[in-house]
C-alpha cells in the first residue's frame, strides 16, 4: 500500500532505507569452530557447553574452546557501565584469532557479540574492523546446527512433549526463534506444545531480575504458569539466562517441571550419552 | 534538617518501587491491564498482516520523522509563518508554565469561565486542568477515557486510552456515584450518559483545546486524529481553539502525513484510520458558518531540545504517541500506567520523561525493563527504545559533575560503590587468571551457596554452581581428543 503513495509522487528525500536482507550461511561447513561457552554455561550450566560440544563434533567439526574467555560483557552493557563493559570485551575480542566460525550456546550472548560490540567500539575504527569480522561469524548454535550443519535428527527417545521457551534475544537479535521448534520438529517422538504468551520475556533481563525483584518475579510467574499450563514433561530453551530464571522460580514453587538447554536435549535425544 | 530531606531522590525511587509493589498486588488492575492489552496487540497484528509492508512502512515512517527532525528549527519557523498567513495565531513556550500563562492571557482577555478539551497529552503535561482550575475556570475533558479519569480525581493510565485501567464494572459505578445516573453496566448506555452530559458543555465552553497529531509546515495545518468527535466539536464549537503541542510534532509536509497516519492508526488501535481525522487550517474566515472566532497553537520545548541536542537521544522525538510500546510492554501491561507516576508510562515514557523532568526526579524509569526489546519491536517510528533506555542508565550512573552534561539530573544514580564492583567486575572477566581461580573457587565452594542471596532469591530458589566449570570440562574432553594434554 505504501508504495503505491510513495510512486506517486516521486521524490528522493522520501525513499525509506532498504530493509535487511535475512542472514546468509556459508554454503559448506567449517572445518574446525570456537565455542564461546558464555559465563553462565560455564559456571551453572556446563553440560549445556559439552552437549553443544559433542553436537558440533558430530558433524565433522572440531571445537577449539579457548580457556582464556569469561563473559561477552553484557550484565554491565546493559547496567550502564560502559567502559567495563568495553574492558571485557575487548579481551574477548582477543581470544578468536584464527577465521573460524564463533559459535554461542545463547541467543542473549551471541546478540552481544552481533549487535553491540559494535556500540562499544564506535570510536575505534581499527577495532572495529575486527569487531565487524567477528559478528560476521558469529552464530547462535542453533543457526549453526540448522543452517550450517544442517542437521537431520533421528530421534532415539520414548515419546515426550516439551514447551519451548525463546530468548527475546534470540527473538529480537538474532532472528533465530524458529530454528528449535524446526529442529524439534526433527524428532519424531517429541510433541512441542505452545504456551500462552509465548513471545513475551521470561522476566530475567540479567541485572533487572535484582534491581527490579517485584516486576520480574511477576514476570516469571506468569511465565512458568504458561509453562506449567502446558502439561508438557519438560521446557526447553537455548538460552541459560532463561534457563536460570525459570528453573530457579520452578524450585523456588516447589514445581516438578524443569528446563534443560536444547543442546543437551537434542544430543541425549539422537543417541548421546546423558 | 534530616539526611532523607536533602537527598530527595531516595525518596522518589522508593516512590515507583512502592506503587509497582502494590500495582502488583492489584489483581483486578492486572486482569485489567493484561485482558486490554492483550486485546491491543491483536488489533494490530492483524492490521499489518503483510509483514514486508509494515516493515517497508515503518522503515518509511522512521525516515519522514528523521527528516523532520533534521531540519527542525527550519520547519518550525516555516510552520509558524504558513499558520500564522492562515490566521493561526502562535506561540513559543519553554517552560510549562510559560505556556499556562500563555493560556491563562488568552482566558482572561477573552473573559472564559469554561474550557472544554479534546484528547491532549501535552496539556497534562502542563498540568492545565488543575492550573485553570484554580483560577476559576472549569476545564472539562471530553474525550470519554479522559472524563472517567476526571470524574474519579484520577490521572491517565494511557496515553490513548486514559482509562483503560477500569473495567466496566468501575465504570457503572463512578457514574452511578457522580453523576446520579441509574447503575448499568452497558458500555453502549455508559457511553450515551456520557455524550449526554458533555453535549450541552460544548455549547457553553468559551475556549476549545486539543492537541496535535501533526503539524504540515508547508501548508500550516494541524492535523487532529480521534474516533468519538469530541475533537472536532472541541475545535469548532467554541469561539476560541487553543491548539498545544510539543515542538517535534512538525513535519515538512502533507505527503508526509499520510505513512505516519497509517502508521498512527495501525499501531495504536488497528484501525485503518480514525473515525474523523482534523485538519485544521485557521480560524473561521468571513461568509464561512462556522469554526472558531481565533485559533492559537501553542509550541511546548518542555526538555524536548535537552533530547534534540544528542544525536542518539534525538530518536526520542520520533514519536507519533500511539501507544504501541506499552501495549507490548510486559512490565506495562503489570503494573500499569499510574506505577510510573508522571505523564507517559511505558517504555516511551521511560525514555522521554527524564528529558521533561529530569533524570533525577524518574531515576528507575530507565531500568523498570528487562530490555527484551518488544516495544522497539513494534515501534511504528522505530525508535530503539531499548538502546535508548541502556543510554539512559548509563547517564545515571555517571558522575553528577562528569562532561559533557548531557541531561538534566544525570548522574542522580551515580554511587562509588557500585562503581567498584563492576570495575573489579570487569578486571575479573578480562584476565584469564584471575577467571579461571574465581571459577575453581566457585566450584569447589558450591556447598557453601548461601539459601538467601538478597534480592534473587525473592524469586528463585538459591543458585548453586556446578561441580566442574565448562572450562575444566571442554579442557579435559578437547585434550582426550587430540591425544595431548593442553
Amino acid at each position: 500500500m505504501s508504495e503505491l503513495f510513495y510512486n506517486a509522487v516521486p521524490n528522493a528525500t522520501r525513499v525509506a532505507p532498504p530493509l535487511p536482507t535475512p542472514r546468509q550461511y556459508p554454503s559448506h561447513k567449517p572445518r574446525k569452530v570456537y565455542l564461546f561457552g558464555t559465563c553462565v554455561v560455564d559456571l551453572f550450566f556446563p553440560e549445556a557447553g559439552m552437549d553443544a560440544i559433542h553436537l558440533i563434533e558430530r558433524e565433522g567439526i572440531a571445537v577449539d574452546y579457548p580457556q582464556g574467555q569469561s563473559c561477552c560483557g553484557q550484565p554491565a552493557y546493559t547496567s550502564g557501565y560502559t567502559d567495563q563493559a568495553r574492558e571485557v570485551a575487548r579481551s574477548q575480542l582477543a581470544l578468536f584469532a584464527e577465521d573460524y566460525p564463533v559459535v554461542v550456546p545463547s541467543g542473549s550472548c551471541a546478540g552481544m557479540l552481533r549487535e553491540h560490540y559494535e556500540d562499544l567500539f564506535k570510536d575505534e575504527p581499527e577495532t572495529l574492523l575486527k569487531v565487524h569480522a567477528l559478528a560476521e561469524r558469529t552464530f547462535e548454535l542453533t543457526e549453526f546446527l540448522l543452517f550450517v550443519c544442517k542437521v537431520q535428527f533421528k530421534d532415539s527417545g520414548a515419546p515426550v512433549k516439551v514447551a519451548l521457551h525463546t530468548s527475546c534475544s534470540a527473538r529480537r537479535e538474532m532472528n533465530t526463534h524458529l530454528h528449535g521448534r524446526e529442529m524439534l520438529a526433527q524428532l519424531s517422538n517429541v510433541e512441542r506444545i505452545d504456551h500462552s504468551h509465548e513471545s513475551e520475556c521470561c522476566g530475567f533481563g540479567g541485572t533487572f531480575s535484582v534491581r527490579m525483584p517485584d516486576i520480574s518475579g511477576a514476570m516469571v510467574a506468569d511465565k512458568t504458569r504458561s509453562l506449567i499450563e502446558t502439561g508438557a514433561h519438560q521446557v526447553l530453551t537455548a538460552d541459560c539466562g532463561c534457563l536460570m530464571n525459570i528453573n530457579g522460580s520452578l524450585e523456588k514453587q516447589k514445581q516438578a517441571l524443569r528446563g534443560q538447554h536444547l543442546a543437551s536435549f537434542l544430543w541425549q535425544r539422537t543417541g548421546g550419552q546423558q | 534538617m534530616s539526611a532523607s530531606t536533602l537527598i530527595p531522590t531516595v525518596a522518589i525511587e522508593e516512590d515507583f518501587r512502592e506503587r509497582a509493589h502494590e500495582a502488583l498486588a492489584d489483581t483486578q488492575l492486572r486482569n485489567n491491564f493484561r485482558s486490554a492489552m492483550d486485546s491491543l496487540m491483536t488489533k494490530r497484528a492483524a492490521s499489518f498482516s503483510d509483514a514486508h509492508e509494515r516493515e517497508h512502512l515503518r522503515a518509511l515512517g522512521n525516515a519522514v520523522r528523521a527528516r523532520a527532525l533534521s531540519k527542525l528549527p527550519d520547519l518550525l519557523q516555516q510552520l509558524e509563518a504558513n499558520l500564522t498567513r492562515n490566521g493561526v495565531q502562535v506561540h513559543w513556550a519553554e517552560t510549562v508554565d510559560q505556556a499556562n500563562e500563555i493560556v491563562m492571557s488568552i482566558a482572561r482577555r477573552r473573559s472564559a469561565r469554561q474550557v472544554i478539551k479534546g484528547k491532549s497529552m501535552v496539556s497534562e503535561e502542563m498540568e492545565m486542568n488543575h492550573v485553570l482550575g484554580a483560577q476559576g475556570i472549569e476545564c472539562l475533558e471530553s474525550d470519554m477515557g479522559e472524563y472517567i479519569v476526571q470524574l474519579d480525581n484520577e490521572k491517565p493510565s494511557h496515553i490513548i486510552m486514559p482509562a483503560i485501567h477500569k473495567n466496566a464494572g468501575q465504570v457503572a459505578d463512578l457514574f452511578h456515584e457522580k453523576l446520579g445516573v441509574d447503575y448499568t453496566k452497558d458500555v453502549d448506555q455508559l457511553i450515551q450518559i456520557g455524550r449526554r452530559v458533555l453535549r450541552q458543555k460544548f455549547f457553553e465552553a468559551d475556549i476549545g483545546v486539543s492537541g496535535v497529531n501533526f503539524a504540515v509546515a508547508e501548508t500550516g495545518t494541524l492535523l487532529l486524529v480521534e474516533n468519538e468527535g469530541n475533537g472536532r466539536m472541541s475545535t469548532t464549537v467554541p469561539p476560541v481553539h487553543i491548539a498545544v503541542t510539543g515542538i517535534e510534532k512538525v513535519v515538512e509536509n502533507l505527503r508526509d502525513v499520510v505513512p505516519l497516519l497509517s502508521l498512527l492508526t495501525r499501531s495504536a488501535l488497528g484501525q485503518p484510520i480514525t473515525t474523523y481525522v482534523n485538519m485544521i487550517s485557521g480560524p473561521r474566515k468571513p461568509g464561512e458558518l462556522d469554526g472558531p472566532e481565533e485559533v492559537h497553537l501553542v509550541l511546548l520545548d518542555n526538555g524536548r531540545s535537552q533530547a534534540f541536542a544528542d544525536s542518539e537521544l534525538r530518536q526520542t522525538l520520533n514519536c507519533i504517541r500511539c501507544g504501541a510500546c506499552m501495549n507490548h510492554c510486559p512490565v506495562y501491561t503489570r503494573i500499569g500506567g499510574h506505577a510510573y507516576g508522571e505523564v507517559y508510562p511505558g517504555p516511551i515514557g521511560a525514555i522521554i520523561t527524564p528529558h521533561m523532568v529530569g533524570l533525577a526526579k524518574v531515576p528507575d524509569h530507565p531500568s523498570a525493563s528487562s530490555l527484551c526489546g518488544a516495544c522497539g519491536e513494534v515501534c511504528p517510528v522505530k525508535i530503539p527504545i531499548p538502546a535508548l533506555l541502556r543510554r539512559l542508565r548509563e547517564e545515571n550512573v555517571k558522575a553528577p559533575d562528569a562532561s559533557p552534561r548531557i541531561m538534566r539530573g544525570q548522574g542522580s544514580k551515580y554511587s562509588r560503590k557500585e562503581r567498584l564492583v563492576w570495575n573489579m567486575w570487569a578486571r575479573l572477566n578480562s584476565s584469564p587468571t584471575l577467571y579461571r581461580v574465581f571459577l575453581k573457587a566457585a566450584t569447589r565452594l558450591r556447598g557453601l551457596t548461601p539459601s538467601n542471596v538478597g534480592p534473587w532469591t525473592q524469586n528463585h530458589s538459591a543458585p548453586k554452581p556446578a561441580a566442574r566449570s565448562l572450562h575444566d570440562m571442554a579442557r579435559e574432553h578437547l585434550a582426550k581428543k587430540s591425544g595431548d594434554p593442553r
